[in-house]
């Protein structure tokens, strides 16, 4: 037999990503003390995992879109779709809830659709298909909807509401969901597919994988997805609102999270873990500044280079092209 | 279990006589826009046995493998698989009839572990999830079955050596049920401890039944393992002769020995070797190491060496693409610490890369923007005189073009070659590093290409040419320089045998069985 | 190689410039989506002018063309950093945070108006100097670092400002953005935002025909042959940068004049710009097109909304069009670029050798080893 034993194990990304949100919530629990408050009690805890529910959904749909190596930058006009559509179906009427989901759902997976099929058969890159589908949307949503439209009925607002202990019910319901997306990533054909067109395209299709199906399924599913956070934030606010998903930002805070949890730019490689480490992060810098008050404007600057210096650290990360055959000895060494 | 073969063949042990082909080619012809490159090539590949393919660059081995995995569609000729007539028309054919290919790029995913890569598209489930502790069992069973052990299923393939990655490509062959695989210098990349893993894989593919076609440049390998050698020369089929027949010389000289002699032109009268223009002394990087190299002016120095062996690099190093971080370098005499690629351009260097359209050339631009992209980029102040003179250098070199604002990616590649020397040729450059400088164009083009590399080496500049085509090394070159495994392994006056080329390049001679 | 077929023989004439009659090459050059944007403005003009015969007096024209020029400089400033195949999403933060900061540091001071104009240049500079190292030395896709620093300085703009208009510039600053010269013969006034607009048309025109120009492109096509060749492809695209964060800069002053100082001015800006260069055929991802034609794409769009306006569709429905123009343009304008240039196939000359035409493929190269070259980005 041959012996190939020799492995070296890095420190997984994932890892890095948990570690790095133990620090922040090891520092913001420190300055949430300092300045008199306690970072552990309910109240603050709720707050924080309420924050993460929203940008989660919308997260776990663009870590899909960017393994297979596209991008969503619609998602906010998603939302704000979902929220309205939601909202006008529902109309107040409890017995409406579920044409509200149902078509609410409808139509995100229709735009999802219609951004895939862009990326796919126009070859369109991600990036562009979706801010023109983006754009698209927001000018239909601006014409239409002046202002709030639609409501959501009591029994509907619950599921924005209600608390299990520290856990509100969304961001189980958002958990939930990334343990499906978790599964189908790493246990089903599709999940496999994508990773794999994401890596390579050409290596995919001449291994038999029909390169576009997973590509179009992703944008579908981050679509959805954005739809559910849409229904959560009109479960929240009540109101369909033509503008709630652009207010947010969740485009940028989005991909911001999925690339501090660690997958690829480029597609490829990542995971539905660690964008939840992403997600958590911002959601305690977020809480952490506004119990100290930061101004929310300073609270968008310091995301903005959160988001840059994460990804140069990745970039850092990168390997070279080909095995080396001698030691590259350092060039300092050698003048030395 | 789905990776042991069970077809009849497997039952044949190896090294007995020879039973039915399982793979019969017949006069297979292959050309590419009127320029044969392979022509009525016949192969048989029996089950248990491994078939040598060996010739120079440029004898079609790579066009015959391509059309046997389906890359390719021949012009003419039959494909018969186990008495049965096929014909590809995609890869995936090919791979479906039981011939699988492992080409030298890998097609694998970095990022992907080696057991989600060898199950690509066709994972095992159970229900509609897929079942990953069978996916990795039956790797780990594939491994064995190839006698690897240490290989973890759910390693990924970045963290793998090349040798490591060439296991995984064979394994995902042959979980393919491939009855035929072929291989693509699979040592090319290789280091000698390797080798010796490659060889152990293959003999135990054979013995299992499959029919292997190994392509290797290095005879050693060749009579180490195969048992039928075919030699192609031109595109045309020499001799296939069982191994046992041949020896290195014979081998050798049925490759070698094209009528070349008139094709080279001469020095140029008057041509006079001056002072070294180039000198390095002990420079390595990551691919190279202790290489001691001078080019003087009015010289043409070949680099010869096989696939991998580090000629490439070794241009990459002198010109600040890898820059090489011991040695040192002289350029006319003064050392200098070639940090990138401008560094060297201003020390007075020039590279024509190997791959034009990846490294050379911007298709989308006009000849003019390309013609004049190096004085633009680095002496911005000399382009309005460079831009005066280049109609006449375009029109010396004899690029056929409509105009000088015909988009480059229109050219054929012999325009798009002269093109590539006329945006160095504007900068003046003493020293001319030229890597593969004939691929892939016409024979005029060629020509003219060999002029200019004696026009230069007349006017006193030092020309440094990496070849894989060994009549080109030899005929053009005043010295020829051997690498072998990152290393210079010797030098030859120009002139030289093929066959002492070939030997220094192999590590026949200098070693022997030794390794 | 084993090539048996004769070559042509060669012509030793000097290669000339151009082939065709200058009828013919102008006539191409329409056929180019780079050359087809200029048709579009004027199908667009006649259009407009149809639905309302007014505008067609010079005078109109002109202020038309006035109200247009901010967003023609940023579409020139765009077009640098388009075409050495990257983004500049942080183009409106930079044009808010410099009508702010005219707003306040100006005041009713006439004498602060030349260095607080020295400032916002430095200021712009500054930015594009940023954009641009941490796109080439740190390696982070330029759309990250762009949407990044336009995120981080509108935050600071608005935390500045409180998110309302503040600060109110002297008129005399003011009159950069809606003065002119008086008693022009024909147009009656002629604006300076047209002239600032003209100048900078010829600059940028002058820049591309230099060896910078022509580099930058270069590098957007194939920034690996730039790197062989000696360009410092870090400090050519940081350059780029820097021309389009002062390209806002310098829209930012004329906007004081015509929109106010107000945090918002400037949203969107950024998504107009690269709706009016891709309008004007240029490739994203870097390589080709021409700075005019990004200029005319602006004038062009800007037209198509007047047309709406014309026609009583709500100016809400802007960003749709423009959603779809830029979905459409961008998967047309790669293809067209080919048909454009293609030669005639008979006048393409038949060549022995595999590798001719741009349709060759790696692949089909004989005996060529099949190393690929770095792995390029997907669906790109």
């Amino acid at each position: 037999m041959i012996d190939l034993g020799r492995r070296r194990r890095r420190l997984d990304t994932t890892a890095l990503v948990y570690l790095a949100l133990l620090g922040v919530v090891v520092v913001g629990a420190v300055l949430t003390a300092a300045s008199g408050r306690n970072f552990f009690s309910t109240g603050n805890i709720i707050a924080i995992l309420t924050l993460t529910s929203t940008l989660g959904f919308v997260a776990i749909g663009q870590t899909l879109v960017i393994i297979v190596g596209s991008l969503d930058l619609s998602v906010p006009y998603v939302i704000s779709l979902a929220s309205i559509v939601g909202g006008g179906v529902m109309a107040g009427q409890t017995g409406n809830v579920v044409f509200g989901v149902l078509a609410a759902l409808g139509a995100c997976a229709l735009v999802g659709l219609v951004s895939g099929l862009i990326v796919t058969k126009l070859a369109v890159h991600g990036f562009i298909a979706t801010l023109g589908m983006g754009l698209i949307i927001s000018g239909y949503l601006a014409t239409n909807y002046q202002g709030n439209f639609g409501s959501a009925p009591r029994g509907f607002q619950l599921v924005g509401i209600t608390v299990f202990g520290p856990v509100p019910l969304s961001t189980l319901i958002m958990l939930g969901c990334a343990a499906l997306g978790v599964v189908l990533l790493t246990r089903t054909r599709i999940g496999h597919q994508m990773y794999a067109v994401g890596g390579s395209r050409e290596v995919s299709r001449l291994s038999g994988v029909r390169a576009d199906v997973p590509v179009v399924v992703a944008h579908v599913l981050c679509s959805v997805l954005s739809g559910f956070a849409g229904l959560l934030l009109l479960a929240r606010t009540s109101v369909g609102s033509p503008t709630i998903g652009s207010q947010g930002g969740y485009d940028l805070m989005s991909i911001a999270a999925v690339v501090l949890g660690g997958t690829l730019l480029a597609g490829g490689r990542g995971s539905i873990v660690g964008t939840i480490g992403g997600v958590a992060i911002f959601a305690v810098l977020g809480n952490v500044m506004s119990v100290l008050e930061v101004n929310s404007f300073l609270q968008d600057v310091v995301r903005g280079l959160v988001i840059v210096v994460a990804v140069a650290v990745y970039a850092r990360r990168a390997i070279p092209r080909r095995p080396t055959r001698f030691p590259v000895r350092a060039v300092a060494e050698e003048a030395a | 279990m789905s990776l042991v073969l069970t077809h009849d063949a497997a039952q044949v042990p190896a090294g007995t006589a020879a039973t039915e082909p399982v793979l019969r080619a017949r006069g297979i012809t292959k050309s590419f826009l009127g320029n044969v490159v392979l022509e009525d090539a016949d192969l048989d590949l029996v089950p248990g046995q491994v078939h040598g393919l060996v010739g120079e660059n440029g004898a079609g081995k790579s066009t015959l493998m391509k059309v046997l995995a389906g890359v390719h569609q021949p012009d003419a000729g039959t494909l018969e698989i186990a008495g049965e007539e096929r014909r590809f028309s995609h890869p995936l054919q090919a791979q479906h009839a039981g011939i699988s290919t492992v080409f030298q790029e890998f097609n694998l995913l970095p990022d992907r572990t080696i057991a989600e890569n060898i199950y690509l598209g066709r994972e095992p489930r159970r229900g509609p999830l897929v079942d990953t502790a069978r996916m990795q069992r039956e790797t780990a069973e594939l491994l064995a079955s190839l006698g690897v052990e240490g290989l973890d299923p759910g390693a990924r393939v970045r963290t793998l050596s090349v040798a490591e990655q060439q296991v995984v490509e064979i394994a995902k062959a042959i979980s393919h049920e491939a009855r035929i695989i072929s291989m693509d210098e699979p040592t090319a990349a290789l280091a000698g401890h390797e080798v010796e893993l490659l060889y152990a894989i293959v003999r135990r593919l054979t013995a299992r039944g499959v029919a292997i076609l190994y392509v290797s440049h290095r005879l050693k390998e060749i009579f180490d393992l195969c048992d039928t050698v075919t030699v192609l020369k031109d595109g045309r089929l020499v001799a296939s002769r069982p191994a046992a027949e041949l020896d290195e010389a014979t081998l050798v000289r049925l490759m070698v020995g094209r009528t070349i002699s008139a094709f080279f032109p001469d020095r140029v009268e008057g041509t006079e070797v001056g002072d070294v223009e180039l000198r390095l002394a002990g420079a390595g990087n990551g691919y190279v190491d202790g290489v001691d190299l001078e080019v003087r002016s009015g010289e043409i120095v070949g680099l010869a060496g096989l696939q991998g062996s580090g000629r490439t690099e070794l241009l990459e190093g002198i010109f600040g693409i890898r820059p090489f971080s011991r040695g040192s370098v002289e350029v006319g005499g003064r050392a200098v610490r070639m940090r990138s690629p401008r560094a060297a351009v201003r020390a007075g260097l020039a590279l024509v890369t190997e791959d034009r359209k990846a490294t050379g050339l911007a298709l989308n631009q006009t000849i003019a923007v390309n013609a004049l992209g190096v004085v633009r980029a680095v002496f911005p102040r000399n382009t309005s005189q460079a831009r005066g003179t280049l109609p006449g250098l375009l029109s010396s070199l004899e690029v056929s073009a409509r105009s000088m604002d015909q988009e480059v990616q229109f050219l054929s590649g012999g325009n798009q070659q002269k093109v590539v020397l006329a945006r160095w040729l504007g900068t003046t450059p003493q020293v001319v590093l030229l890597d593969e400088p004939t691929r892939g164009i016409d024979v005029g083009a060629k020509r003219a290409i060999y002029d200019l590399m004696r026009a230069l080496a007349a006017e006193g500049k030092a020309v440094l040419m990496v070849s894989s085509e060994l009549p080109e090394v030899i005929g053009m070159s005043d010295r020829i320089v051997v690498m072998r495994d990152g290393r210079v392994a010797g030098e030859l006056p120009g002139g030289a045998e093929e066959v002492e080329v070939l030997g220094l390049a192999t590590g026949a001679a200098a070693e022997g069985m030794a390794r | 190689m084993t090539s048996t077929s004769a070559t042509t023989t060669a012509v030793r004439r000097p290669l000339p410039e151009h082939h065709g009659s200058r009828l013919r090459r102008f006539l191409g050059t329409l056929l180019t989506p780079g050359g087809a944007v200029f048709v579009l403005v004027l199908a667009l003009l006649l259009a407009v002018v149809a639905s309302n015969p007014g505008f067609g007096e010079p005078e109109r024209l002109v202020r038309f063309l006035a109200r247009s020029a901010p967003i023609v400089i940023i579409a020139m400033g765009q077009y640098f950093v388009i075409v050495a195949g990257e983004f500049d999403l942080s183009m409106g933060s930079v044009i808010a945070a410099q009508v702010v900061m005219a707003g306040n540091l100006i005041g009713q001071d006439d004498s602060l108006i030349l260095p607080v104009m020295l400032a916002m240049l430095a200021v712009g500079v500054l930015v594009g100097v940023v954009n641009g190292l941490a796109t080439t030395i740190l390696g982070v896709p330029s759309f990250i670092v762009t949407l990044g620093t336009m995120l981080a300085l509108s935050g600071l703009v608005f935390y500045l400002t409180g998110g309302a208009a503040t600060g109110n510039p002297t008129e005399t600053f003011r009159d950069i953005g809606r003065g002119g010269f008086e008693g022009v013969p024909v147009v009656e006034v002629l604006p300076y935002p047209l002239l600032i607009m003209v100048v900078l048309a010829v600059f940028c025109v002058w820049l591309s025909g230099r060896p910078y120009g022509r580099t930058l492109v270069a590098t957007g096509d194939n920034p690996d042959a730039a790197t062989f060749s000696g360009s410092r492809v870090w400090l050519v695209k940081t350059q780029a940068f820097v021309l389009s964060s002062l390209s806002a800069t310098v829209a930012g002053i004329i906007l004081v004049g015509q929109a106010g100082v107000h945090p918002s001015v400037g949203r969107g800006y950024e998504f107009i710009a690269i709706t009016a260069v891709v309008l004007g055929g240029v490739v994203l991802g870097g390589g080709r097109g021409w700075v005019l034609s990004a200029a005319a794409g602006a004038v062009a769009l800007d037209l198509l909304f007047t047309l709406l306006n014309f026609n009583d569709v709500p100016s809400t429905w802007r960003d749709t069009v423009q959603g779809v123009i830029i979905i459409a343009a961008v998967a047309l304008a790669g293809r067209a670029w080919r048909w454009g240039n293609r030669l005639p196939r008979a006048l393409r000359r038949p060549e022995a050798d595999p590798d001719s035409g741009p349709a060759a493929d790696p692949v089909t190269d004989p005996e060529v080893d099949p190393t690929p070259p770095a792995r390029q980005g997907t669906n790109k």
